[in-house]
Formats: C-alpha cells, structure tokens, sequence
C-alpha cells in the first residue's frame, strides 16, 4: 500500500476543483432548501445551464469569455423564472419533481443530435474555451508536494474558485443576516403566517430561486472552465443528488455548511475510493469480490447508504441546528 | 451515472499526461439484422488533412482505420455492398462522424443495419405508435398506481419505486435465464417475491420505524433518493452495465393486426397488466381494506380513530404497490430486456403521470399515464425520438400552470 499517496490525492481532492463545485452547488442550494424552504431538485439544471453558456457562446461565436459569464448567469435567472412561475404557488413536492423534470429537459436537449451543430450532442462541447481565463494565470508550474499536488492550471482553477467561494459565502452571511433573510426563513417555518403580514411570498421565494440557481450556475462555469469541456450526462439527477447529500452533511441553513460539507463529501470519496484501489490492485481485497472496475460501484453504494444514515440518524448535519431546522416541512 | 463516475475519476487522475503518437483506432463490426457478420463490405474513411483510407469488413464483419491526426473523421458505408434484403435502418446515417480529441484510444462506430426502411403511411406509423404509447402507458400506470397508494397513505415521495420495477426485472432474469425457469413459471414467482421484498420487507424494516420515529416527509423523500442510489449501484454491481434479454421468446416475430404489428409476448403481458389494473381498482373499491385505504388516504388519524389499523392498511399498500410496479418491470424485461438503469429511467415519467393525474388520486394516475404514455410515443411523429421524454415533461409543466391540481386531483391538495 503507498499510504502516501494515497493521502497525497485525497488531500488534493478535499480543497480540489470537485470540492469548489459541490460547494458552490450546495450554497446555491443553501439559499432555496435551507433558508426559504424550496425543495428544488434541479439545481444540475442551473450547473448545466452555467456550464454551457461559458462554453457554447466562445466555441461557436467567439464572444469573449466575460461576456460569456454575463450570458450565463443572465440564462440562469431566465431558468430560474420558468421553474418559479409555474410551481412556487405549489406544494413541495410538486416542486421537486418539476423542477427534477426541468433539469432533465436540459440535459436531453444538450445531449440530441438535433442540437448537434451548437451543443455537441452527447460528446458535449471540447475546445479551449477557458484560454482567456488560463491565460492570466501566473503560475508557470504546479504544485507538487507529498501531501498535495496540482497541475499548474488546477492551482490556477483552486485559488480563484475558493476565492469566489469565500466572496459568495460572505455575501449570503450579509444576506441571510438582514431582515431580507430573517423573513426567508420565516417563509421557510410558516408561510402562510408571513403572508398574513402583507409579504408578497411568491416574489420572495423567486427572489431565493434565482439566487441560488445564478450560485449554482456559477460552479457551471467552474465546472466547465476546470475540464475545458462540458458534458451533457455530468449534469444528470446524480449531480443534484449528491449537492444535497454534501448540504445535509454540513447542515442545512449554516452559512458555512456547504464548505464543510464538500469538503467532507470529497475526502470520504477519494479517501475510500483510494483505500479500495490499492487493495484490489494489491490483491489484498480478493478479485472475486470487487474487481477494479467495480470500486467506483461500492462507492456510490456507500454514498447511498451515508445519506440514509445521514438523514435518518442526524437530519440536521455537523453543524446544523435541530430546532433552527425541522426538515419537516409540511409536505 | 456513468458521467457522475467520469468526473469523480478526472477528479483523482487529474495529473495523467496525454500519450502522444500512439494511433487512434476506429473500429467496428458491419453486421446484419439478425447479428450475423458481413463480409468485404467496403468502408472510406476521410479527415483533416487531406486522409482518406477504404477498408473493407474482414470475415467476422471487423474492420479498422488507425488515424495518428486529431480531428473529425468522417466513415462513410458502401451502401452497395449490402447483400439483398439489407440496408441501412436510416438511409442518411451511412456516413458517421467520429471525433479525435485524443489519440491512443478507441472509438467504435456503427452502421445501423435492418431490413430496411419500409414506407410507411402516416396513419399506419400513428395507428402504431397508439398501441406502442397505450402499452407504455400501461407499463407507467402499474407503477403510478402503487407509487400513488403510498404516496396517498403515508405521504411519502418514493424517489426508489423505479428500483422496485428493476428487481423485478432482475429476478425475472434471474429466475429465466439462470436457474432456467420458462418465463411462465418465472414471472409469477418474481412477482410474488418482489410485492414481499420491495413490499413487505421494504415497509416493514425502513418506512414503518421511520415513521414510528416521527420522521418528517422530506427527509423520508430523501431517504428514498439515498436507498435508490444505494440500489441502483447494487444492482449495477451484481448485474453489470448492459440490457440484457430473457433467452425465451427473444426473437418473437410480430403479428400483424390490421394496421400495427405486435408480438404476442407484448399481446400476453399487456392483457395481464390490464387484469393487474382492474384488481387492484376492484381491490380498492369494494373490499374492506380498499375502503380502510382510502379512508387512510383522506385522514389518517380520523381512520386510526374508527378503528383502522393504520400500520396494517400501509403494509397491504406497500404490498400491493410493490406487486403492481414488479410486473410493470416484468413486462418491460420480457419485450425489451432488463438493464440496472430501467427503473430510473421509467421514474420521471412515473410521476410525471402522477402529478398530471393528481397527487393522491388512484384514477387520476392511471388517466395521467395513459397520457403520458400516449403522449411520448405519438409526439414522435413530429419531434425526433430522442426528444419524446422532453416533449412529456415539458407538458407535464404546462398542465400544472394550467390545472395545478392534476386532472382529477382534489383543490385542496395543491396547499
């Protein structure tokens, strides 16, 4: 077993490029499940919609990559009106599986050959679109240490995603601190009592959908812009699925939450995963039982089974509070 | 799934360096509508910079291009090489593009090929989509029905009722193709093992203390997204990636009625799934339990203080729901082959369905899957295949700006 290795990778991967996009997903979905109480199971839709407004406009247009930014959060607050019109008058559940169904509707219309020519159909789209942004980087070398290592354009991609992170998180403590946040979570807790103070909850709860899906659509860009490439089937259910998963570790309506939760999330996964390689590939986990290709399988098993135990065990997460958030809104 | 798996790959390999040099292969087999080889087929192979190379199909059908370029190339099929009776499934795919992005791989291509594209009328290709969308429609309405008892008497959003149709299909196989029941004999056992594993079991040893916990409604719903997770996997590692089909009546020919062409296996399934619907409507109306049922459904602590054993009305929902959405994975299995995928890809349009018929409602599932179903093969007469799901969740947002509720949902419930 090379235990420094193994560390080496799951330390890089615990502050890595995945951690900064579950953590920027999980905010986003911070703002709408844990401060106002909007079970949207679409946030992979918002990632979708971030990632290839950052890649569609400079492959096939040649538009400049700020501008290509611009267009992307401008897709998401579109997005994030079509969601909210129709369902935010609804029940929970109706949310959900809406707003699960929209996500759903993007990814298939990015992944068909009827939209080849501009989303690249299944392949997604590949190209050096993120040229701009690697062009300012000053490092000319990675980092490559015992404990972590990076290539020189993930070191770029780490330092100005948990940048972005920190200005975010920031911005949602002023935010959540305001009264404008003391009445979302007084959405969250009893709607209709705020909507006896004369509230307009509807316009409220909008205003959470689209902040947290531009949040969301910003790791899009991360996500795009670290790999250089989008892919239509990374933006499945399974993405929005584990953006909460890493919410509910942290606990929900934590401000802070998110990070840690990704964190957590991502050294778990790379940790197991590693430990699970090197004792298959050392013959120390018998090959009748898991073969290499199936160490990917037993973690995403045991990602099931965490959130399970999660949610039946300690709903509120490490750092939620149990009385702050009874995650037993009236369905 | 396999995309989540890619990324979580990229992200621990993100320091592998590109070989360069070593070719990239593009390769695959020419082979006819019943799988069999053909032979001294002619294929050109173009891109970037001038390339251009013609190979032909070895005797297993093979055939490869090495490319040492990145770039698009494009494989174009000697359509006059066929033999007679065969031809390309879409006249216009006899050219596939293929895009190196690296090289050192490889990339295999396909050249549909079938009988041929018979010309077909436009109300020929409707008559058959009608029956294809009433059967889909059948198929989702087995799940609906049992996703909406449960959904009516504990109120909870069952994210891994799709799994419930994939062990289904899974124990069919299992029971069919190795331990080499006939199909016959293997689907009722699958049925009555799955209403006791996905029902019973399920009920008894997860839902039932969750509720006795006074767990709250989401973060059940959330329990259910982490077991289907968990299952999907499972199922994946026992099961491995690909569809697989019952080695019985695999190749069945198609009767053909009339208009439309359907293969008795799809006749025989379809005639029990529809008795499956009856019962269990019947089962809800006129017996004690059903009416226990529903009385649960409208207000559960009002029935428990008439005297209804709540828990035992829930354990027969679980049952009977769990049954139901079984067979509605056998009848998938039998016509079209069983994959670990199946269930999540039926789940959207399950509550698609759903929602359209009503939260809640046991008739307003079945109306809104005969709709949707319906309503995903037909709309392929003007949208492209791969487009029909989009087409039948994009109607499902529409019908709930329109009517909230569902179509036969009660006001109330929309809250």
């Amino acid at each position: 077993m090379d235990f420094l290795f193994v560390i080496q990778q799951t330390l890089s991967a615990t502050i890595g490029v995945n951690t900064i996009i579950f953590a920027l997903a999980a905010i986003g979905l911070n703002m709408h499940f844990g401060y106002t109480g909007l079970l949207n199971f679409g946030q992979a839709g918002f990632l979708a919609i971030g990632a290839y407004s950052v890649a569609v406009p400079v492959v096939s247009f040649g538009v400049p990559l700020w501008i290509a930014f611009l267009i992307g959060i401008f897709n998401s607050v579109i997005f994030a009106l079509l969601l909210g019109i129709p369902t935010l008058r609804l029940r929970a559940d109706y949310l959900a599986i809406v707003t699960i169904a929209a996500a759903e509707i993007v990814r298939q219309i990015a992944r068909s050959a009827t939209f080849n020519e501009w989303l690249g159909g299944s392949d997604g789209i590949t190209g050096k679109f993120g040229k701009e942004f690697f062009d300012l980087n000053p490092f000319k070398s990675g980092l490559d240490t015992p404990i972590l290592r990076f290539n020189a354009n993930d070191l770029w991609v780490v330092i100005v995603g948990w940048s972005l992170v920190a200005v975010i998180t920031f911005v949602m403590w002023v935010m959540v601190n305001s009264p404008w946040g003391r009445l979302m979570r007084a959405i969250r807790e009893d709607e209709d009592a705020v909507r006896s103070l004369g509230k307009n909850v509807y316009l409220y709860k909008m205003q959470s959908l689209i902040i947290g899906g531009v949040i969301g659509s910003i790791g899009g860009f991360v996500y795009a812009l670290s790999r250089q490439s989008v892919q239509p089937d990374n933006y499945g259910t399974a993405l929005t699925f584990f953006a909460y998963t890493v919410l509910i570790l942290g606990g929900a309506a934590r401000v802070f939450s998110p990070i840690v939760g990704a964190m957590i999330f991502w050294f778990l996964i790379v940790f197991i995963e590693q430990i699970l390689r090197q004792g298959v590939t050392n013959d120390l986990i018998p090959d009748w039982l898991i073969g290499v290709n199936q160490v990917g399988q037993i973690r995403f098993m045991l990602m099931g089974l965490g959130l399970m135990a999660l949610m039946i065990f300690r709903p509120q997460g490490i750092f939620g509070d149990k009385k702050e958030l009874a995650l037993d809104a009236k369905a | 799934m396999l995309s989540v798996s890619s990324l979580l790959f990229l992200g621990s390999n993100a320091s592998a360096t590109e070989t360069e040099a070593a070719p990239t292969k593009l390769y695959g087999t020419v082979s006819d509508k019943d799988g069999l080889p053909l032979s001294n087929i002619e294929i050109t192979a173009t891109g970037p910079e001038g390339f251009s190379k013609t190979v032909e199909t070895d005797a297993q059908g093979n055939w490869e291009v090495s490319v040492l370029t990145k770039g698009t190339f494009s494989l174009t099929i000697n359509q006059e090489d066929l033999p007679e009776g065969q031809s390309l499934t879409d006249p216009t795919k006899g050219t596939v593009k293929a895009n190196v992005f690296s090289l050192g791989i490889e990339l295999k291509l396909l050249f549909p090929i079938g009988p041929g594209v018979a010309k077909t009328s436009l109300l020929e290709r409707s008559a058959q989509l009608a029956v294809d969308g009433l059967i889909l429609g059948l198929v989702i309405g087995l799940a609906a029905l049992g996703l909406n008892l449960i959904f009516g008497t504990t109120g909870l959003t069952n994210f891994a009722h799709g799994e419930i149709l994939t062990l289904g299909g899974l124990l069919t196989y299992y029971l069919s193709a190795i331990v080499k029941l006939p199909v016959i004999v293997s689907v009722p056992i699958a049925v009555l093992l799955g209403a006791f594993i996905s029902g019973f079991l399920q009920d008894r040893y997860l839902w039932k203390p969750l509720r006795k916990r006074g767990t709250g409604l989401i973060a059940m719903l959330v329990v259910s997204i982490g077991l289907a997770i968990f299952l999907r996997y499972f199922f994946l590692f026992l099961f491995g990636g690909d569809t697989r089909q019952l080695p019985q009546y695999a190749g069945q020919a198609g009767l053909q009625l009339g208009l439309v062409s359907i293969t008795p296996k799809s006749v025989v399934t379809t005639i029990f799934g529809i008795i499956f619907i009856v019962l269990a409507t019947l089962w809800l109306l006129k017996t004690r339990m059903g009416k226990a049922s529903r009385a649960v459904s409208d207000n559960p602590a009002l029935a428990s203080a008439s005297g209804i054993d709540v828990q035992k009305v829930i354990r027969a929902v679980w049952i009977l729901g769990a049954a139901l959405a079984t067979y509605a994975g056998v009848i998938i299995t039998v016509n079209q082959g069983v994959s670990f995928l199946m269930g999540q890809d039926m789940l959207l349009l399950i509550f698609a369905a759903v929602t359209l018929g009503g939260l809640g409602t046991a008739n307003g599932a079945l109306v809104g899957s005969l709709i949707i179903g319906l309503f995903v093969q037909l709309s392929t007469l003007f949208i492209p295949t791969e487009l029909k799901y989009v087409g039948a969740l994009i109607v499902l947002i529409i019908i709930l700006i329109v009517r909230p509720q569902g179509i036969l949902g009660k006001k109330e419930r929309i809250g």
